[in-house]
């Protein structure tokens, strides 16, 4: 029962990693990440096979709205270093900056959601339906696919803080909390591709 | 608060399985789910055997030829064979690393569930409009939604469901070896089944994303009119088979792999000898774990890649004969000179050499690209990868089945009724196999309903589905040997019934769900046996006496399934006429299984103690 005692007064420097649950928890979410970059790699390949098959229908350059997307990465990418706030806090055993990183995380990632409906609604205004061609479902579907990461990770975390709002950090959440962040970078990181790979060589050529 | 309360109060049978979290049982479950579809595929198969007794039979329709074939393959390969393995994984591994339990219990039992809801999905494809009917490997366009009926799409949610189940147990396992191992227990003292069982776990993880994004691919083709590989519209066919691929040769390894940990197990314990070149077995095993990703387009030699391709992936193909050919080397020496003793076991692990040798000889005829275009698509491949599945992983299973049984039921099974199983089963499977090479030669392409009179094929044909046929009787003389010793044979009650060399058969039988009062000191590569050398036989612990700490059971992980299976069937049931909305099933599935997942965060589950006294009570009980 060690893991649920409240160490207030010592707190273990890797407080994450200090019980054998912590261990598990961080090597599962790294295999677990592994797993996850080899499925968007595969959303890639099929993006990039298919990108020019357009179809006669809209294409990259002729839709992509590079100043809103760079907003978009501009926030996600924030978020991400307000993240890594977060579990500064969580290793000095603040958890007052804890939460509120936390929370000041998960309105950016509020905010970029909003922005990539907005875009997408956008988009299809302009001609581009999920069904339009190759070109219109493979970026939806990889795009939209990181959007769908984006939600969960959003739930992910109004869990955590309404669960833990009142309970302070301990050996038993705070591997929680580090998995969380593990996997909000990993987010950020698949972002990082899509803006190169679709937003960037889609308006180069 | 629920979760809190300990496990004294005395619960229901089902619902004790229902809501287990204990490896040991979790391992049954999957033994019995996993049994019950091999019997199931393998019934299937001779239904379609029969078909092809004689020429132009009408046993069965060309369409329910089809479907069958492709349920044989799928249940096969994804709801037959994995299981098995993770039932032997689940039950033997924490076991043999020393280990109180697996690192996510609850993921565990989740891992479970999700696999049977997902198979479960698959077969009721049969009560709903016909079962999937493009092949196991479902290529475009034949399973679009222009040509493939809808069983396709009970293929496509039913195998995404079962085999996220297969992604998340592999996360377990891989976890559970690096982070969990006795003291003392390096990498390199690490039993080869562990091995093998973390190289097909991260075997799993590369594969098996890349299938979930090509079966969530088809499924937006087929639901809602993506156009991925629609050629008129900008898609591409190729893709899929491309995707297929990059999951599909590694998983031929993820199914191999385990087979050559069993024998690699079973080959050292009844040769009284250690494994011969331990060190260059597991570099062996890595090796091939890396290049299984390497080789995929050995599949699409005749789809017209271009000569580079074709070349540079027959080289690659042919290079993992190496690394596999220090294996067989390695279990030949094994045996060499060693004390054998020719049990059941033994009699499957020593025969699964030969046929896995022949099965790879001609693997590397296929492999060679130009050649290739004369047998693709012949009974010569469906012989070839028999050869690899049939008489290398159902022989190394079966090996495994009578070298653990009793350290999982507490009875061995019987011997002499064993050794007629093999020999029926061995002869029935080249009798169906064997002949397979020589029709393809002739010419008998696979995957065809009926042949023309006169061709040749009649009388070998015939022999096939007499072989079939023996391979059916074995498993009833099996079913009477389990049902037998279950009735008959002597309880075994000593740790070590075979006097073997691993941790696992250290422990007392039956196992308490704790395994291991206290943490066993590994001193060495086979450790059981260094003691029984050096020590007085019995394994030095690595700790004091003391409370024991367990994981409470849940019944979350089955319901959280439910919600998978209800939300399936809602993408599945947009080409049926229910009474339901899709939409309305999609959104119960989501929510029970999110609102699974959130309860299941929400609570705290730190588990229950048990007290040193009951531990030191219990294991003076067993002993
Ligand atoms: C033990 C008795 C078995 C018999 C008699 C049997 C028979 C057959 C036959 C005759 C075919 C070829 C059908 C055709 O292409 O026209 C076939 C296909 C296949 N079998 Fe088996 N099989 C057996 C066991 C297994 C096992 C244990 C596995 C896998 C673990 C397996 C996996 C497959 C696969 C993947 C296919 C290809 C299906 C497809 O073309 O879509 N079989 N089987
Ligand atoms: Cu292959």
């Amino acid at each position: 029962m060690a893991d649920s005692v409240d160490v207030k007064k010592g707190l273990p420097a890797n407080p994450e990693k200090a019980t054998l649950e912590g261990k598990n928890k961080f090597l599962g979410m790294f295999v677990f990440l592994a797993g996850e970059t080899t499925m968007f790699a595969t959303f890639f390949g099929t993006y990039l096979g298919l990108r020019s098959g357009t179809a006669s229908g809209p294409e990259p350059a002729d839709l992509f709205q590079l100043p809103l997307v760079f907003i978009m990465t501009m926030i996600l990418l924030t978020s991400s270093l307000t993240s890594v706030l977060a579990t500064y806090a969580m290793k000095k055993n603040q958890f007052g900056k804890l939460k509120l990183w936390m929370w000041v995380t998960f309105l950016l990632g509020v905010t970029f959601l909003s922005l990539e409906i907005y875009e997408f609604v956008e988009y299809y205004e302009h001609g581009l339906g999920y069904t339009s061609s190759a070109f219109a479902s493979s970026f939806y579907t990889l795009v939209g696919l990181h959007g769908a990461h984006v939600l969960f990770g959003l739930g992910w975390i109004l869990l955590l803080l309404l669960r833990n709002r009142s309970r302070g950090i301990t050996l038993y959440n705070a591997p929680k909390f580090y998995a969380f962040a593990l996997y909000w970078h990993f987010i950020d990181l698949v972002w990082v591709f899509i803006f190169t790979v679709v937003y960037l060589m889609g308006i180069g050529g | 608060m629920v979760s809190e309360a300990t496990n004294t109060r005395k619960k229901s049978v089902l619902w004790d399985w229902l809501t287990t979290v204990d490896h040991k049982k979790i391992a049954i479950l999957y033994l019995i789910a996993g049994t019950l579809f091999f019997v199931k595929a393998g019934l299937m198969a001779v239904l379609f055997r029969i078909q092809l007794i004689a020429p132009e039979m009408e046993f069965i329709s060309g369409q329910t030829f089809n479907e069958l074939v492709t349920m044989h393959g799928t249940l096969m390969l994804f709801l037959a064979v994995t299981p098995l393995f993770f039932a032997f994984a689940n039950y033997v591994l924490p076991l043999q690393i020393g280990a109180r339990d697996v690192a996510f219990p609850f993921v565990n039992a989740l891992g479970f569930w999700l696999f049977l809801s997902g198979g479960i999905l698959l077969s009721i494809s049969w009560f709903f409009g016909g079962a999937p009917d493009a092949g196991w490997t479902s290529y475009v366009p034949l399973a679009s939604r222009e040509f493939g009926g809808i069983g396709i799409d009970f293929y496509v949610l039913g195998l995404q469901i079962s085999g996220f189940g297969t992604l998340i147990s592999a996360i377990n396992f891989i976890v559970t070896i690096i982070n969990m191992r006795a003291p003392g227990m390096t990498m390199m003292r690490l039993p080869l089944f562990c091995w093998t069982m973390l190289i097909t776990s991260m075997l799993i993880v590369f594969a098996f994303t890349p299938l979930a994004a090509g079966l969530l691919l088809l499924m937006l083709d087929r639901v809602f009119d993506a156009q991925f590989f629609i050629p008129g519209e900008g898609g591409n066919v190729v893709l899929w088979q491309h995707i297929f691929w990059i999951f599909g040769h590694p998983e031929v390894y993820i199914l191999v792999m385990p087979a050559f940990g069993i024998i690699s197990e079973v080959v050292p314990a009844f040769s009284k000898k250690r494994l011969f070149g331990y060190t260059s077995m597991v570099f062996a095993v890595l090796i091939i774990g890396f290049l299984s990703f390497m080789v995929w387009m050995h599949h699409m030699f005749t789809v017209g890649v271009g000569p580079i391709a074709n070349s540079v992936f027959a080289i690659a193909t042919m290079t993992i004969a190496v690394p596999t050919g220090i294996k067989v080397f390695n279990w030949l020496f094994t045996m060499w000179g060693g004390k054998l003793r020719f049990t059941t076991a033994m009699h499957f692990a020593a025969s699964f050499v030969p046929t896995f040798v022949l099965g790879g000889v001609t693997g590397v005829m296929l492999a060679m690209a130009p050649v290739d275009h004369l047998y693709h698509d012949t009974y010569f491949v469906v012989a070839h990868f028999h050869y690899i599945i049939v008489g290398g992983i159902v022989l190394g299973l079966l090996a495994g089945l009578f070298y653990w049984y009793p350290k999982m039921f507490g009875h061995k099974l019987n011997e002499t009724l064993g050794i007629i199983f093999f020999w029926v089963f061995y002869i029935g499977f080249h009798l169906t196999f064997f002949i397979q090479h020589i029709l393809g030669l002739i010419g008998m392409p696979r995957r065809v309903y009926t042949f023309l009179e006169g061709q040749g094929m009649d009388t070998m044909n015939f022999i096939s589905t007499i072989g079939a046929f023996m391979m059916s009787v074995a498993i009833i003389i099996l079913v009477i040997n389990i049902i037998y010793s279950a009735l008959k044979a002597e309880r075994v009650t000593e740790k070590d019934p075979w006097d073997a060399r691993t941790l696992e058969w250290s422990t007392n039988t039956p196992i308490p769900e704790y395994n291991f009062a206290q943490t066993p000191q590994v001193r060495s590569l086979d450790p059981l046996f260094y003691e029984k050398i050096h020590g007085n036989g019995e394994m030095k612990p690595a700790e004091p006496l003391d409370d024991i700490h367990m994981p409470n059971g849940s019944i979350l992980p089955f319901i959280m399934s439910i919600g998978m299976f209800i939300g399936g069937f809602g993408f599945i049931s947009f080409h049926m006429d229910l009474f339901i909305s899709p939409y309305v099933l999609i959104a119960i599935g989501g929510i029970t299984f999110f609102g699974g997942m959130a309860a299941r965060s929400l609570q705290n589950d730190y588990g229950y103690n048990i007290e040193k006294e009951t531990v030191e009570s219990m294991e003076k009980e067993l002993s």
